[in-house]
């Protein structure tokens, strides 16, 4: 027999026919499969924004003066905060902030107006429930920069022309606009991908264990590789419809720019979704049932999304967790994501990603394929 | 026939399987001919299955050796593959294929392709009586129908020894007796048919019977030899006698 007539009769492709024929037949698992990261994406594209604004304040106003309606004017026109209602003491203010009716009170003292009149330094206080770091941390800025806005009117209303001798300038690249959804929605596209992908491919395996299918293949000339890799590929293709949708409705419903080459995107997206179907093929080795399957599936995947950079910055990771997230293939597929979508980065930058990908397929599914062979002789 | 078993259709010398302390199987030595209908019997543990599964290259002997079709188990797994059909009580079918797709994938993964594959299908479609239930999903078939499908995979590449791991359990009598005609038409053609069973009626087809009990070998002959040897009139009668024993010595 030469190699073509080899290729030919190799059992991978009955094995690869027949998953294609069941996953016809599955249609609600493939509307799932596709209507489900539709969803979450628009979920998640609205629903997630670090940006914090229009914070719950409290007002405590001892002076009722016009100075101190202005400063609480001030403090709302940040942006960063929104009046609530007025509360007659600091008792009460702590009391409304503990049970969550406000982020934040400000305390103007009764002798605020009398302090700016004699050109003394005048007080007023804002306290924030520092419980969520995110929250008050924007709390903390928005206070701070209203007040020496404010400070600096003052000052130009005493008629001093201040020139301020440091001028630090920001200017932010790529998302100027500064909009949480450029940012979100490319790494949506991998956590999707690889929760998916793991789930699927974990429950291909065990599902024929289960049914007692597995069985009857194994006393067939099938070889493993042929049994994994033609359970495998049409997930694959699942990935990329999948990914497809996610893309054109992040491009459609958020505008989430695409500067980069989508034909390069395509292709390091193969060595990330071979990648995630290697890890739920380890998985579906090392468990007999699908509820199992489900339950490592699981433990998986909360690291993928805490530690991979799609919500917390890798930079603010103490060392030994940053180690441990560059053993998450999203790690590398999130750079790899926001560089070519948002950066138009080529592959002279992301061929460290792109290899890393390809090693964590060629490891998982060996891996697999090796503990397969150990588990069922 | 040979003592290294190259002629037979199996062979097994102190085959032996452990699982952990508890003994399945305790140095099993076995010859069936080539063309021969053999019946494995013996309660519930006493190692049938594990025997097939050993033959089959499910499971690692622990140690003894065991060839079938002149294959050794442990160093020619591959090769064994190819020449062996295996029908367990499970099926092995996928439900949602149809009776066609399950033989074609069964046949294609036995490396019958094009009009090769498709001849013989038709053949055992037509054998079978499958042919009007072509297009219907295996998981709407009843456990009659579904056993001869799952005997048509087993068997589309026409293997020199085919194991049955009870194949009739939950399946009707006049679906076993048809089942009965369709083993004697594979024997008549030169396969080897190893069968496990519960059912007395189905010991007494068999050419050549073994009984197990708590992984040895107690009787070997003819269903018309081996209630002889234990005194007894019938195999069903050598069968409960066995099992008695058993739980004799358990309690």
């Amino acid at each position: 027999m030469n190699l073509r007539e080899r290729i030919a009769a190799s059992p991978f492709w009955p094995m690869l026919w027949k998953e294609f024929v069941q996953m016809r037949r599955d249609r609600l698992t493939l509307a799932i499969m596709v209507m489900v990261p539709a969803m979450q994406l628009v979920l998640f594209g609205y629903g997630i924004r670090t940006e914090v604004r229009h914070l719950p304040l409290m007002v405590v106003d001892e002076s009722r003066s016009a100075e101190s309606r202005s400063l609480v004017a001030a403090l709302e026109n940040s942006g960063t905060f929104r009046v609530v209602g007025t509360l007659p003491d600091r008792a009460a203010a702590s009391n409304a902030i503990a049970r969550g009716r406000a982020s934040a009170a400000v305390i103007v003292p009764p002798d605020y107006a009398r302090s700016i009149k004699r050109r003394t330094t005048a007080t007023a206080q804002v306290i924030v429930d520092a419980a969520d770091p995110t929250s008050s941390s924007a709390a903390l800025s928005g206070a701070a920069m209203a007040g020496s806005a404010l400070s600096l009117d003052l000052i130009g209303a005493h008629g001093v022309v201040i020139v301020p001798p440091l001028d630090v300038r920001v200017l932010p690249l790529y998302n100027p606009a500064l909009r949480t959804e450029v940012f979100i929605v490319p790494g949506i596209v991998g956590v999707l991908l690889t929760l998916t992908m793991i789930v699927i491919s974990s429950l291909a395996i065990v599902r024929e264990r289960e049914r007692g299918t597995l069985e009857q293949l194994i006393v067939t000339p099938i070889g493993k590789t042929s049994l994994m890799l033609g359970k495998l590929l049409p997930f694959v293709l699942v990935g990329y419809v999948q990914m497809s949708v996610v893309l054109l409705l992040g491009r459609v419903l958020f505008d989430v720019p695409l500067r980069g080459s989508l034909p390069l995107l395509y292709l390091i997206t193969f060595g990330f979704i071979t990648a995630s179907l290697g890890i739920g093929l380890l998985i579906s080795t090392l468990v007999r049932t699908q509820g199992q399957a489900m339950q490592l599936g699981l433990f998986f995947m909360l690291p993928n999304i805490l530690l991979s950079g799609f919500m917390f910055p890798l930079a603010a990771m103490p060392a030994p967790i940053r180690a441990l997230s560059r053993t998450i293939p999203l790690t590398y597929y999130l750079q790899v994501l926001r560089g070519i979508l948002l950066k138009n980065v080529g592959l002279s930058a992301l061929w460290p990603q792109a290899a890393a990908l390809l090693g964590f397929a060629a490891l998982t599914i060996s891996l697999s394929v090796w503990r397969f062979s150990r588990t069922t002789e | 026939m040979t003592d290294d078993g190259l002629g037979a259709a199996v062979y097994t010398s102190a085959l032996r399987r452990q699982f952990g302390e508890r003994v399945a199987v305790a140095g099993l030595d076995l010859t069936i001919h080539r063309g021969e209908v053999f019946g494995l019997l013996g309660p519930n543990g006493s190692g049938k299955t594990t025997t097939i599964r050993m033959l089959c290259g499910l499971l690692a002997p622990t140690s003894g050796s065991a060839t079938v079709a002149g294959l050794d188990v442990r160093t020619q797994p591959h090769a064994i593959r190819k020449v062996i059909g295996y029908m367990s009580q499970k099926f092995g079918l996928y439900d949602d294929l149809t009776v066609a797709e399950n033989l074609r994938f069964y046949a294609s993964v036995y490396g019958l392709r094009g009009a090769v594959r498709d001849e013989r299908m038709r053949e055992q479609f037509d054998l079978l009586e499958l042919t009007p239930r072509r297009a219907q999903l295996a998981g709407t078939l009843s456990g009659g129908w579904k056993q001869k499908l799952a005997l048509a995979c087993a068997t589309s590449h026409k293997p020199q020894v085919l194991f049955l791991d009870e194949p009739t359990a939950g399946v009707d009598p006049a679906a076993r007796r048809s089942f009965w005609q369709i083993i004697y038409a594979l024997s008549a053609q030169g396969t080897t048919v190893l069968v496990t069973t519960h059912y007395m009626d189905e010991a007494g087809r068999c050419q050549r019977l073994a009984f197990l009990s708590r992984g040895d070998l107690i009787a070997l002959g003819t269903p018309d030899e081996v209630p002889r040897q234990f005194g007894q009139a019938t195999i069903e009668d050598v069968f409960i006698e066995l099992q008695r024993r058993d739980e004799g010595a358990t309690a």
